[in-house]
């Protein structure tokens, strides 16, 4: 007995430890947020102002993060990189996850041939290296913030597609979508009023991971070149040209890339906190 | 068994056709079509041999005949030539594929090696220090960008240490050296790359072992074995881990696309004249031909790869085939 209460106690330490790191991510993603809202009042430069005699200097006070390769200040660069970062993230995710209800939704509810054939996509995009095929798309659009979104949007959709449909699945089975469907409920009423609300606790814990996984993404076309293009700063352009003067200049890589893993951390941590606060079943 | 590898043969055919279609299709996203694209190549390609190049393409017929002229040449490996510099894009793929595959199957084999072992000690020693540390591990892992820990590695160890080589695969003074120096200086320059395609890897594997394992020892059997009165290691690592390893089956060939897609940024951070580097340089000169004769095989290769984890997994689990 007394074994199994010092367990549980354990437990209890661990689960309030989870929900301290789910506290840190969230205390993460807000502080990113108020840095890209309130950039221009908090960068303490131009983040295009070139200064031709500071090149690639150091981290010094008056260059916190230091100057990239025309005299510009990194830490400026970073806090206007951090809303390139966040509108790719929520505006690719929220395309994602849009498309990936209705398909879901349809093919849960409907069953059948519908299913099947929105399964066969779903299949048929999981074969297909997202990164290898996001690069062939970038190759015949032109590369731009917009069409990086869209083109994340329309790789991404397939996790959630699938956890709506497995919601669907149980869901429909229930006693209240019966009685919705004897009292004459439309079927999109069904989908949209009755079944989906009951379903979007999974969907809410994969939009929250999936936009850590856009933030890198972007910055991995970023760095590659074909994601935002210059001059408008983003932390993977930022890292690209770090990997340039990598020889001479450490804090061009450094930072960047830190702000990235800090970002797509808090992500992470926050996405893991929604699930354990929406179904302390799934806790391990 | 045989009805089951049946069935999932045919399942493969739908998934082949779409694969080449949507390759299709975004192949004629372009303006114009790749005709008018290679034409991007020779501005002053006269309207004859315009006309001559489009006829090639078979850009004069209607979409659905291209699309079938298009996927007849896909099955016989005929990819067309590059239109940067006229050759074969089979040639092209061939000469770089081992590279990739290489690197690709050396980092699996690490992530195998290392993050089996830490899945199964988190799970046997759960809430252990081990344990918290992993679960601290995976989450950096997940979101630790691939190219910064690249360049972390390069300052670290190329830079400032100066203990490996920071780019390519082999030394320029490679020739003078004997065999076996050849081979330690191409080890040397993997280490790195290897590493690095690992890293992602390591954090998903761990974890997905761990609550394979935590599942397994939840079971009625295990706490048979136990109160039959066997050994801890009896129990954990004969009945629990034989049946926790099952699913890494299906997980290995899930994981395939990230571990290929991943050798594009690594290919290109680390300099390695690979299939990911190919196809970088591909987008970057709008290379239509080059960048779908990497994009299709890729993908079909992905195909094959979750086609033989799932008969490997029904081969392990007779209940998969039954299903």
């Amino acid at each position: 007995m007394s074994n199994s209460t010092t367990l549980s106690a354990q437990q209890t330490y661990y689960h309030l430890k989870r929900n301290w790191l789910a506290f840190g991510g969230g205390l993460l993603v807000l502080s990113v947020f108020l840095v890209a809202i309130f950039a221009p009042l908090i960068a303490p430069y131009d983040p295009s102002q070139i200064d031709i005699k500071n090149i690639l200097v150091g981290p010094s006070s008056q260059h916190p993060f230091g100057t990239d390769e025309l005299g510009r200040d990194v830490l400026s660069r970073m806090i206007w990189g951090s809303r390139v970062s966040l509108q790719v993230g929520f505006v690719a995710i929220g395309i994602a996850t849009l498309i990936g209800i209705l398909l879901g939704a349809i093919s849960g509810f409907y069953g059948g041939y519908i299913d099947s054939a929105i399964m066969r996509a779903v299949d048929i995009m999981l074969s297909i290296p997202t990164i290898f095929l996001i690069l062939a798309i970038i190759a015949i659009l032109e590369p731009s913030i917009i069409n990086i979104m869209v083109v994340i949007g329309l790789t991404s959709w397939m996790e959630p597609a699938r956890l709506v449909r497995a919601e669907f699945i149980s869901i429909k089975e229930r006693e209240f979508v019966t009685a919705a469907h004897a009292l004459g409920a439309s079927d999109s009423r069904i989908i949209f009023k009755h079944i989906l609300p009951n379903g979007l606790s999974p969907i809410l814990v994969s939009a929250t991971m999936g936009i850590g996984g856009a933030v890198l993404v972007e910055s991995a076309l970023s760095f590659l070149g074909l994601g935002v293009q210059p001059p408008t700063p983003s932390w993977g352009s930022l890292l690209s040209s770090g990997k340039d003067n990598i020889e001479i200049a450490w804090w061009l890589s450094a930072f960047p890339g830190l702000a990235i893993l800090i970002t797509v951390l808090g992500y992470n941590l926050l996405g893991e906190g929604i699930r354990d606060a929406l179904d302390p079943r799934q806790r391990e | 068994m045989f009805l089951y590898s049946i069935k999932r043969t045919l399942l493969m055919i739908p998934i082949l056709l779409g694969i080449t279609l949507l390759s299709f299709s975004i192949m004629h996203l372009a303006p114009g079509g790749p005709a008018e694209a290679q034409m991007e190549f020779s501005a002053k390609a006269s309207a004859e041999a315009r006309e001559r190049l489009r006829k090639l393409y078979g850009a004069d017929q209607p979409v659905h005949k291209q699309y079938l002229t298009w996927l007849t040449k896909f099955v016989t490996l005929d990819f067309g030539d590059a239109f940067a510099d006229g050759r074969k894009v089979k040639d092209k793929i061939l000469e770089r594929l081992p590279i990739t595959l290489a690197i690709n199957l050396l980092s699996l084999g690490l992530v195998l090696l290392i993050a089996l072992p830490i899945g199964i000690m988190s799970a046997t020693h759960q809430y252990s220090v081990l344990d918290r540390f992993t679960t601290i591990f995976v989450f950096v892992g997940y979101s630790m960008p691939s190219f910064w820990l690249a360049l972390l590695l390069i300052y670290l160890l190329g830079v400032q240490w100066g203990v490996l080589p920071i780019s390519g695969i082999q030394s320029l003074d490679v020739t003078g050296l004997t065999a076996w120096g050849r081979l330690m200086d191409k080890a040397e320059h993997l280490i790195m790359p290897v590493f690095v395609s690992a890293f992602g890897g390591l954090a998903g594997f761990s974890r997905y072992m761990r609550n394979n394992m935590l599942e397994v020892m939840r079971q009625d059997y295990v706490r048979t074995a136990r109160a039959k009165g066997l050994s801890e290691n009896v129990v954990i690592y004969k009945h629990a881990l034989r049946n926790a390893l099952m699913p890494v089956i299906t997980i290995l060939g899930l994981s395939l696309p990230g571990i290929i897609g991943g050798s594009v940024i690594m290919e290109t951070v680390f300099g390695i004249p690979g299939m990911g580097q190919l196809l970088y340089q591909a987008v970057f000169s709008r290379d239509y031909n080059l960048a779908m004769g990497i994009l299709v095989p890729a993908a079909v290769l992905t195909m094959l790869g979750n086609f033989l984890a799932d008969i490997g997994y029904a081969l392990a689990d007779p209940r998969v085939r039954l299903r």
